[in-house]
């Protein structure tokens, strides 16, 4: 466990959090979301609702794992503890894990897919549009690459979210039942970060999240308005630390580690 | 006595790159993909700063073991990077890559309004999807020739 000791060392403790452990705290948390919502939405593959849907989510999630990967090797080389990007994503027990609560939830079915999909890209974007001019210049060049490919998810995930709200009957029933059972949790994706004054004082982020998060509600409240679909709650005991997390994700957990565990330190 | 070979040039690096092509489209090479960032020649070898199309690109692994092969003849060690100093995008393809492209069947990038039938040059194409078999690709469909055809993704 000595690896988590060092973890905890990181997330954990908060007392007097320079900016660089601040900016430690905000790539494991985008690392892991982004991680958590790929793999999550890569058990679509094979067993999409139509073949054209099969190839877009398993696109959208090979993106997600593909930016989890790059912000794991940021995060690599700001803690340099001598992990690699492998050695975050997969050598940490579940409550190791920062991703937001929203992504506890399972995949469900594939409106609940597309719900969870709809609240995470809107809201990432309104986090990555903060840090597109970043002072922290690796940051901000990923950044800048990601949102060219995240216009597409967006894109797709507006498109779908309408088709779904506007189709009545059954698609629009699960939709609703979807939002209501996620909509508590939506807004843990832009929660306060531990630090995060320190991430605006240095320029990391250009505001803090709360901001962001009332950007992100907006804009949410606008599309939800149009489609008549209920307004999304606050968010539900926001007080309920970020590294608690539900059944379903330690499942996913067992899953996505399965193979490294198995052979410890083996290589391809 | 140690008898050195004289340094190649970047432009020798540089034209021993035009004979990388892309693993998955074997008609464009990686310097008319526009993956090609940046080439520095020192005494401690060369080094070329390579451009990923997608963050997720899976042929990354690929291309940069194609490149130092494709370096070696030269006689220095050879140290592939990837950069996201500048964000690679389709404008960067050139003239010759749009054409090898349309040699192997993808329509260059282009807004969806404006892409043409790789095989027939029809305008009356429709997109099927905006997600391809590869992330750099999307799925359309030439109504003319009734070919389905993908378009490279303007990103």
């Amino acid at each position: 466990m000595t690896e988590f000791a060092s973890f905890e060392s990181i997330a954990m403790d908060f007392e007097g959090a320079g900016h660089e452990r601040a900016l430690a705290i905000l790539l494991l948390s985008m690392a892991d979301d982004e991680f958590v919502i790929g793999f999550s939405d890569s058990e679509w593959t094979g067993i999409g609702p139509i073949l054209e849907e099969d190839v877009a989510i398993s696109s959208l999630a090979q993106d997600e794992l593909g930016h989890a990967q790059a912000l794991y090797g940021l995060l690599a080389e700001t803690i340099a503890d001598g992990r690699d990007a492998d050695g975050w994503a997969y050598d940490r027990p579940p409550e190791g894990y920062l991703h937001a609560r929203l992504l506890d939830h399972p995949r469900g079915d594939w409106a609940a897919t597309i719900a969870r999909r709809y609240l995470y890209d809107t809201a990432d974007s309104a986090r990555l549009e903060a840090i597109a001019a970043s002072s922290h210049a690796p940051l901000r060049e990923l950044v800048a690459k990601i949102r060219r490919e995240e216009r597409y998810h967006l894109m797709h995930v507006q498109t779908w979210i309408e088709r779904l709200a506007d189709a009545g009957g059954e698609s629009r029933a699960r939709l609703l039942a979807a939002l209501k059972a996620m909509g508590p949790d939506a807004g843990t994706v832009l929660a306060p970060l531990p630090g995060e004054t320190a991430l605006v004082r240095h320029g990391v982020s250009r505001e803090p999240f709360a901001v962001m998060e009332a950007r992100w509600r907006d804009e949410v409240g606008a599309t939800f308005g149009r489609l008549g679909l209920p307004e999304l709650p606050p968010t539900a005991s926001p007080d309920r630390p970020r590294t608690d997390h539900s059944d379903a994700f330690r499942s996913l957990h067992a899953e996505f580690t399965m193979v490294r565990r198995s052979e410890v330190g083996a290589t391809w | 006595m140690v008898m050195t070979a004289p340094l190649p040039t970047a432009a020798a690096v540089r034209l021993l790159l035009r004979d990388v092509v892309d693993p998955e489209i074997p008609t464009v090479s990686i310097v008319d993909l526009g993956l090609v960032h940046d080439v520095r020649v020192g005494a401690d070898g060369i080094a070329v700063e390579l451009l990923p199309t997608f963050v997720a690109c899976p042929a990354l692994e690929v291309i940069r073991s194609a490149v130092i092969d494709a370096l070696t003849a030269l006689g220095s060690p050879v140290e592939v990077s990837f950069t996201f100093a500048v964000p690679w995008t389709t404008d960067r393809l050139t003239n010759a890559g749009h054409a090898g492209l349309r040699n192997a069947g993808i329509a260059p990038p282009a807004d969806p309004v404006d892409v043409r039938c790789p095989f027939c040059d029809s305008a009356t194409v429709a997109m099927d999807s905006m997600f391809g078999p590869a992330l750099c690709r999307s799925l359309f469909y030439c109504r003319a020739c009734r070919q389905p055809f993908e378009a490279f993704k303007p990103i």
